[in-house]
């Protein structure tokens, strides 16, 4: 079912998430994290006032990219990790579309490590979501590049020995200028994240913790559990000093001894508001410390993380040279197979 | 039985003139170390012979290496080329004249001359050690190695030395002057002007550029050099007629060349803008180089990170509403063919260009063979045909392309152009179309909403409907999920899944209706042998008929360019011959389509040395079959 929504004048009318649903019954696993974040992703659409016939959502292989069929905008289900290609297609095709990438940790960071790098590297202006739930849902709980060491599955009885990619740190060094994290249950940080990442020109990539209910269940129990998410969970906000914890007392402090990033409590050993760091999203070199940081020992950070909009997004680059080439005029093809020598024949 | 195809087969007629008086073609082999120019030195002197109205093919045949080390028998780069005041099919399977500028080159290149044939040698380049790298026990000039040929040794080397010295250019940079001054003595021998040449070098370097006026010098020096030398009767010049051909403007172009302009054309006449996306990959990438200087004609070029990329995001174009191109060779094919799929499944239009080498694996990345037939019909998971067209000369990429954008968009589907590495880069005389003889096929995009779902069939062409994002009212979701037929919504129902495949494979072979008929490219619709080819091909086969049709033989040439789906007619034309020979560059792929299509008895001519087939090798099997020796 495709409704057009548009009122007798033709203006567009203020949609609602509901809008944003499509007709199909969604699939995922009772409980999955999923749900919420489609939820969340329908209700952000509506309140950024986006059209869903200039929305597209294009995904690679499992269960996170199921979601544009969730969606009643454009959407385009491709082959396993390779979403950031067609959607780089795509958008060199037709600038003006919004391209959301919705992705998740064996899609994005295995088989479409290569994608996802060039995607960020050349700037295209797309808005990459990857949902880690470090384990590979769809083909049944086989342990995936974000497992930690020892994640027991099918295809790691004895427990998983190698060392796992971090996300948002890979993103930083392929060069990404938006880098964000999420929970998939905190829905109102996540509409923040989702509309920083659509007015971002360029690539945005923004990482979503994400439960597996069935195959990975409670992996990040540790920082989001009710109990445990004050002390264990920094928002970070541009402009503010990065403070965390129950009584927010909690902060980071840059060790310039050992350039590196500490947890320190306001009123202990003599540190004082001062002493926090203050969170500048446009910094790269505080980017790469926070991306960085990861539980049990340091809280996980939220938030945008990064975020420096380069001159010129990959595809509006494009497009300036092709209207440099057009301003000398429009081609004309039996001019050009003329040109050069030629000989004629009576 | 097969007749396996060897180079150097003795006996019978061939392309070249026996004797001086029926000289109506004549090929010449430039040879040289890979550092030599000899590449240009062949396009430019093929650029002087098109000037003066010959018929011409070439055939540039170079190493894998960039640059491999100087003197080596595998840093040896050819060019070669035949013309003639007749209409010349192929580039000639043996050369009358070879020019060799160091002894690697001669080694390389000595054992395919005519007997008789005339030998040029740079003699300032057979120093001791030279002739030792190249493999010469003994100095060949010397030991009779050479007895069979006439040959003419000038220290062409040490010519161009002197006359460059005077425009203060390095040693290097004088001594690189020699292919120019080949050319000039070259052009003297075949009265050729030079005017072309002189232009092109003005540009290259400008006018005042002391390395420019040195090449110019150089090439003006060999000229005179043949007419001061003409005297001592060493060299003769050789005048030949231009040849009768269609009246209209024509100029030399190569596969390449035309395969691009093609695809620009026929997105102009669908009425589309191109988003090609390719990875860099020998011999593909002219097409990729050729396109990125045509951003004026609404063609954007991306040069992707990977095959895989470059597919998916042509996918993505098309998806998009853009005419999606990639082009690659056999190693990216293989790699773009889950994508193909995706293509396949969600119906949309996509055009492939497999510009084919020499396989399996890396293969021989430079060197020609027609073995990608399999991977272009079959070679993808579930069943999932596409048309599949081949272009048969340099020209002719020109209405193949057109072709297949024709067929992508109205069928909405993938469709695979096979070329090869020899068209891609040999160049021929081509009437240059105009495009207001082609007749535009624009495309409409779904927009009403009215009954709406993405995989609504036209009842003819079975194609789904066009609707790109954007469109209001039309939002839908696809993927490479089985869909249902009457929604497009995920289906996973059995009857279904049997439904949709009936209707892909239909879709595809309806397409039978929508192109020509198999003609005979030579000869009667019926009789005793039918040769059998498809792409590059042609100019061989076509000689080696027309050659034994002249001595009588009852024999026809049949050449296939619709490879998939095959021609309607195109079996019972095979059965209206009492044998059919299937000649071609790889170990039988065509024959076996065609057998198991047909259930034809056919034989086979199969060559994969690398090399283009050779008239002489299509006449001998011609000959064999027919029982006439
Ligand atoms: S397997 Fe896990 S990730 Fe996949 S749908 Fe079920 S709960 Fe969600």
């Amino acid at each position: 079912m495709n409704v057009t929504v548009q009122t007798e004048v033709g203006q567009p009318d203020k949609l609602t998430a509901k809008d944003f649903a499509s007709d199909q019954e969604v699939r995922w696993c009772p409980g999955c994290g999923d749900y919420a974040i489609l939820k969340a992703m329908h209700k952000s659409l509506a309140d950024m006032g986006a059209r869903p016939e200039n929305t597209v959502f294009v995904s690679g292989i499992g269960c996170s990219s199921r979601f544009p069929y969730y969606m009643a905008t454009y959407g385009f289900h491709t082959i396993h990790g390779r979403a950031p290609a067609v959607a780089t297609g795509l958008k060199l095709a037709r600038p003006e579309l919004d391209v959301w990438v919705v992705t998740g940790d064996g899609d994005a960071l295995s088989i479409g490590g290569n994608h996802l790098f060039h995607a960020l590297r050349r700037n295209v202006d797309l808005n990459i979501l990857l949902f880690n739930n470090e384990i590979y849902g769809l083909t049944k709980g086989q342990y995936s590049p974000t497992s930690r060491v020892g994640q027991r599955s099918p295809s790691t009885p004895m427990g998983s020995i190698d060392s796992p990619a971090e996300a948002c740190t890979y993103a930083l060094g392929c060069g990404a200028r938006f880098i964000a994290r999420g929970i998939d249950v905190q829905a109102k940080e996540l509409d923040v994240l989702f509309k920083r990442a659509r007015e971002h020109k360029g690539a945005s990539f923004v990482e979503i913790i994400q439960n597996c209910i069935v195959y990975n269940d409670a992996t990040f129990a540790a920082f989001t559990e009710k109990d445990v998410a004050a002390d264990m969970q920094l928002h970070v906000k541009h402009g503010q000093p990065m403070l965390f914890g129950r009584e927010r007392t909690k902060g980071l402090r840059l060790n310039t001894q050992t350039l590196r990033l500490e947890i320190v409590v306001i009123g202990e050993n003599g540190v004082t508001e001062k002493d926090i760091l203050v969170h500048d999203e446009k910094n790269r070199v505080l980017a790469s410390l926070l991306v960085a940081l990861r539980p049990p020992s340091f809280p996980e950070v939220l938030g945008v993380i990064y975020c420096d909009q380069a001159a010129l997004s990959y595809e509006a680059a494009v497009v300036a040279q092709e209207n440099e080439a057009k301003a000398k005029g429009p081609g004309n093809l039996d001019k050009l197979m003329r040109a050069g020598n030629t000989w004629s024949v009576d | 039985m097969n007749l396996q195809a060897e180079a150097g087969r003795k006996g019978g007629p061939s392309d070249a003139p026996v004797s001086k008086s029926d000289l109506d073609s004549i090929v010449v082999r430039f040879a040289g170390d890979s550092g030599d120019g000899v590449q240009l030195l062949g396009s430019q002197f093929s650029q002087e012979t098109a000037l003066a109205g010959n018929s011409l093919a070439t055939f540039p045949d170079f190493p894998a290496e960039i640059r491999a080390p100087t003197g080596t028998t595998y840093g040896v780069s050819a060019f070669q080329i035949n013309f003639g005041s007749r209409l010349i099919k192929t580039a000639g399977d043996q050369p009358d004249v070879l020019v060799a500028l160091n002894p690697a080159a001669l080694m390389v290149n000595y054992k395919g001359l005519r007997k008789g044939g005339l030998v040029i040698l740079d003699s300032g380049a057979f120093k001791e050690k030279d002739i030792k790298r190249a493999g010469f026990t003994i100095d060949p000039r010397l030991d009779g190695t050479l007895k069979e040929f006439r040959v003419l040794e000038i220290d062409i080397s040490a010519q161009a030395l002197e006359v460059a010295k005077p425009f203060g250019v390095s040693q290097k940079e004088a001594l690189r002057t020699k292919n120019l001054w080949t050319l000039g003595l070259v052009s003297w021998m075949y009265d050729r002007e030079m005017k072309s040449t002189m232009e092109y070098v003005a540009r290259k370097f400008g006018a005042e550029d002391p390395i420019g006026k040195a090449n110019a010098a150089a090439l003006n020096a060999g000229h005179a050099y043949g007419e001061t030398h003409e005297l001592s009767g060493d060299i003769a010049p050789v005048s030949m007629p231009s040849v009768k051909v269609a009246p209209g403007t024509y100029r030399l172009v190569s596969g390449a060349e035309s395969l691009a302009w093609g695809l620009a054309a026929g997105a102009q006449l669908a009425n589309l803008e191109m988003v090609l996306a390719s990875y860099p990959i020998t011999p593909s990438s002219p097409i990729l180089h050729i396109l990125a200087k045509l951003k004026q004609f609404g063609i954007t070029t991306f040069q992707a990170e990977d095959e895989i990329a470059a597919c998916c995001a042509a996918i993505g174009a098309s998806y998009g509403g853009k005419l999606g191109v990639t082009a690659s060779s056999g190693p990216g094919i293989a790699l773009k063919t889950e994508a193909i799929g995706l293509a396949i499944s969600t119906e949309l239009p996509l055009v492939i260009v497999d510009t084919q080498r020499g396989g399996p694996s890396t293969g021989l990345p430079t060197k020609t063979e027609q073995s990608d037939l399999f991977i272009a019909v079959f070679g993808r998971n579930g069943d999932a045909p596409i048309p599949v067209i081949a272009s048969h000369s340099p020209g002719d990429c020109f209405d193949v392309a057109i072709e297949a954008v024709r067929l992508a968009t109205k069928y909405m589907t993938p469709v695979m152009i096979l070329s090869d590495g020899y068209i891609a880069n040999a160049a021929e005389p081509w009437l240059i179309p105009s495009m207001k003889d082609y007749t535009p096929f624009p495309v409409t995009f779904r927009t009403a909403t009215e009954g709406f779902h993405p995989f609504l069939r036209d009842p003819h062409t079975l194609a789904r409907v066009w609707a790109k994002p954007g469109t209001p009212g039309l939002m839908h979701r696809i993927g490479g999920i089985e869909k249902d037929y009457n929604s497009g919504n995920i289906s996973y129902e059995p009857a279904n899944h049997q439904k949709m495949t009936d209707t892909r494979t239909a879709k595809i072979a309806n397409i039978a209706n929508d192109i020509p008929e198999q003609d005979v490219a030579l000869g009667e619709a019926k009789g005793k042998l039918a040769v059998v080819g498809w792409g590059s091909t042609f100019g061989p086969i076509n000689r080696a008929v027309s050659n034994m049709r002249e001595k009588g033989l009852d024999v026809s040439h049949i050449h296939i360019r619709h490879v998939w789906p095959l021609p309607r007619n195109l079996g019972a034309l095979l059965k209206s011959y009492d044998k059919v020979l299937v000649a071609e560059m790889n170990n039988g792929q065509m024959l076996t389509l065609l057998k198991s299509q047909y259930l034809v008895d056919a034989k086979s001519l199969l060559k994969v040395s690398g090399q283009p087939l050779k008239i002489e090798e299509v006449s001998s099997a011609i000959r064999s079959l027919l029982g006439s020796n």
